[in-house]
C-alpha cells in the first residue's frame, strides 16, 4: 500500500516525520519543479538521495565536495569498468586518491544538501514505496531524522503555514514516550533549549512563549519543530480550567450509567 | 414506560463517509436534511440550511440510540453546541486516501476535543481503497497520542462500522460511574 499525495496537503517535514516515527524502509520520490528526487530510508534513518536520477554518482560527489579533481575524475571514469559506486569507491580509496571518510561524508553532504533542497518544495507529487531499495551498488549513509526535521523546520518561514499547523498557543506540551526519542542527540538551538526547559503540561505554549520573551512566530516555529521530530506532543494543560467564552463553552459530559453502556455494548454485539 | 434517548455524534471532514457510516447500521432510512451540492451547506433565501444525517437503533423497548452526522467544518460549530448536548460520545471519521483532508481532520479533532471531553474515537474510513494511508500512519499524519484509538473502518460494511462503535462504547463504559 503505498502512501502518496501532494506536498500542498503534507509538506516534506511531515513525511520526514511519519517516515522517522513508523520506522519505515523505503523510497520515498518526489516531482516537482521539473525535477525528480528520491530518497531512501531504512529502518527510519535516511540512507540515499538523488536528484534527477544519478545527479553525478560517486564521482560528481566527491567533485563537488573537493576531494577529488576534475582530472582525477576523468581519470577513474575511464579506468573503471563499472559505474556502481560502491566499486568506483573501492578504486578510489585503492589508488590512494581518497578515504573511506572522505567518500562517506561527501554522500552524507551531497545527501542533506538534496534533502534540504526538499524543504522549499510547496508543491509536488509525493510516493512512499515500502521496501523499495536504492540502486545496486548505490553507497548509503544512514542518517538520523531528527536532526534533519528540526533543521528543515527552522527553515519554515511561512507564518501563515505555522498558525495552520499550531492554532491554539493554550495548549501544553509534553515530552513523547517513544522509547527511542533521545534529546542528548538533538542538535538544539539556545532558544530550543530554554523552550525544552519549561515543557511541563502544567504549561501552555502562550505560557512559555511569554516566560521567554518570544513573540507567537517564534515560539510556534519552535514548536512545529519540537512537535515535527517527535520529541513533543500537544496536550490539554493541566491545572486551573481557564474561563472560557461562550463559543468555546465545554458541554460536560452527561453522567452515565455503566448498565445503560452495557445494554448498548449487548445490542451493537447481537447486530 | 418512559423511552430514554441517547446519541452519538458522528463527524468529520466532507465526504468522509458520514451517511454510509450511519447507513450501515441504522434501523431506518438515513434522514438527510438536506440534498447536498458541493458543500454541506446551503443558503436558500438568506437561511443557512445544513445537511445532517440521522440514523436509530433500537436498544430495547426503553432504550434508543440515536446517529446524527454532522459536518465539521468551523463554520458549523452551532451544530456542535446543539448535538454536543447530552452525546455520549463522538467518532470522528477521515477519508484514508484524501490525505488533503488530513489536515482539516486534525484540526476538527483538535476543536472538539475543547469543546467536549467526552470519549471519542478516529476511524480512517475507506480502508479498502488502494490508496488507502494505514491507521498507524495517520496516527502520525493527525498527530494524535498513542492513546488515541485510531480504527480501520469501511463505512460501507456493517461488521466495520458496528466493531467502531463498540470501541467507542467500550471507551464510554471506561470513563462512566
Amino acid at each position: 500500500m503505498a502512501l502518496k499525495g501532494n506536498l500542498k496537503d503534507f509538506n516534506v517535514t511531515q513525511l520526514f516525520n511519519l517516515i522517522n516515527l513508523a520506522r519505515k524502509s523505503g523510497s520515498l520520490t518526489i516531482e516537482g519543479l521539473g525535477k525528480t528526487a528520491e530518497i531512501c530510508f531504512k529502518e527510519g534513518k535516511l540512507v540515499y538521495a538523488s536528484l534527477n536520477g544519478h545527479d553525478g554518482g560517486l564521482i560528481g560527489m566527491l567533485e563537488k565536495a573537493g576531494k577529488i579533481s576534475g582530472e582525477e575524475s576523468r581519470v577513474v571514469r575511464a579506468r573503471s569498468r563499472s559505474s556502481a559506486d560502491k566499486e568506483l569507491g573501492l578504486l578510489l580509496i585503492n589508488a590512494g586518491y581518497v578515504t573511506q571518510d572522505d567518500i562517506v561524508q561527501s554522500v552524507r553532504s551531497h545527501t542533506l544538501d538534496v534533502v534540504y533542497l526538499l524543504f522549499t518544495w510547496s508543491d509536488g507529487s509525493f510516493r512512499f514505496e515500502p521496501n523499495k531499495h536504492p540502486l545496486e551498488g548505490a553507497i548509503t549513509v544512514p542518517i538520523n531524522l531528527e536532526n534533519i526535521i528540526m533543521e528543515g523546520s527552522r527553515r519554515v518561514k511561512e507564518y501563515e503555514m505555522l498558525q495552520n499547523e499550531l492554532p491554539d498557543l493554550d495548549m501544553a506540551l509534553k515530552f513523547t514516550e517513544r522509547p527511542d526519542a533521545k534529546l542528548r542527540d538533538i542538535n538544539l538551538t539556545v532558544e530550543e533549549w530554554r523552550v525544552i526547559s519549561f515543557i511541563n503540561p502544567r504549561n501552555s505554549i502562550r505560557q512559555i512563549a511569554k516566560a521567554n520573551s518570544m513573540g507567537d512566530f517564534r515560539i510556534r516555529r519552535i514548536v512545529y519543530g519540537l512537535l515535527s521530530a517527535g520529541l513533543v506532543e500537544l496536550v490539554m494543560p493541566d491545572g486551573p480550567q481557564k474561563v472560557r467564552t461562550a463559543p468555546e463553552a465545554v458541554s460536560a459530559p452527561p453522567p452515565v450509567k455503566r448498565s445503560l453502556i452495557l445494554r448498548l455494548i449487548d445490542k451493537v454485539k447481537r447486530m | 414506560m418512559q423511552m430514554e434517548n441517547v446519541k452519538i455524534v458522528i463527524t468529520g471532514p466532507f465526504n468522509a463517509g458520514k451517511t454510509e457510516f450511519i447507513s450501515s447500521v441504522s434501523e431506518i432510512d438515513v434522514v438527510s436534511t438536506e440534498r447536498r451540492i458541493t458543500d454541506d451547506s446551503r443558503v436558500v433565501k438568506g437561511r443557512t440550511t445544513v445537511a445532517m444525517d440521522f440514523g436509530r437503533i433500537a436498544v430495547d423497548d426503553e432504550l434508543m440510540l440515536y446517529l446524527y452526522g454532522t459536518p465539521g467544518q468551523k463554520r458549523f460549530d452551532f451544530m456542535w453546541d446543539i448535538l454536543s448536548e447530552g452525546m455520549l460520545g463522538f467518532v470522528v471519521l477521515v477519508d484514508s486516501a484524501r490525505p488533503e483532508t488530513f489536515r482539516e481532520a486534525k484540526t476538527l479533532v483538535n476543536r472538539f476535543r475543547r469543546y467536549s471531553p467526552t470519549p471519542y474515537v478516529i476511524a480512517a474510513n475507506k480502508q479498502d481503497m488502494e490508496d488507502a494511508w494505514p491507521p498507524e500512519d495517520m496516527r502520525i499524519a493527525l498527530r494524535l497520542s498513542s492513546d488515541t484509538k485510531v480504527m480501520s473502518c469501511v463505512a460501507t460494511d456493517r461488521e466495520s462500522v458496528r466493531k467502531v462503535l463498540l470501541e467507542l462504547l467500550y471507551s464510554i463504559l471506561e470513563s462512566a460511574d
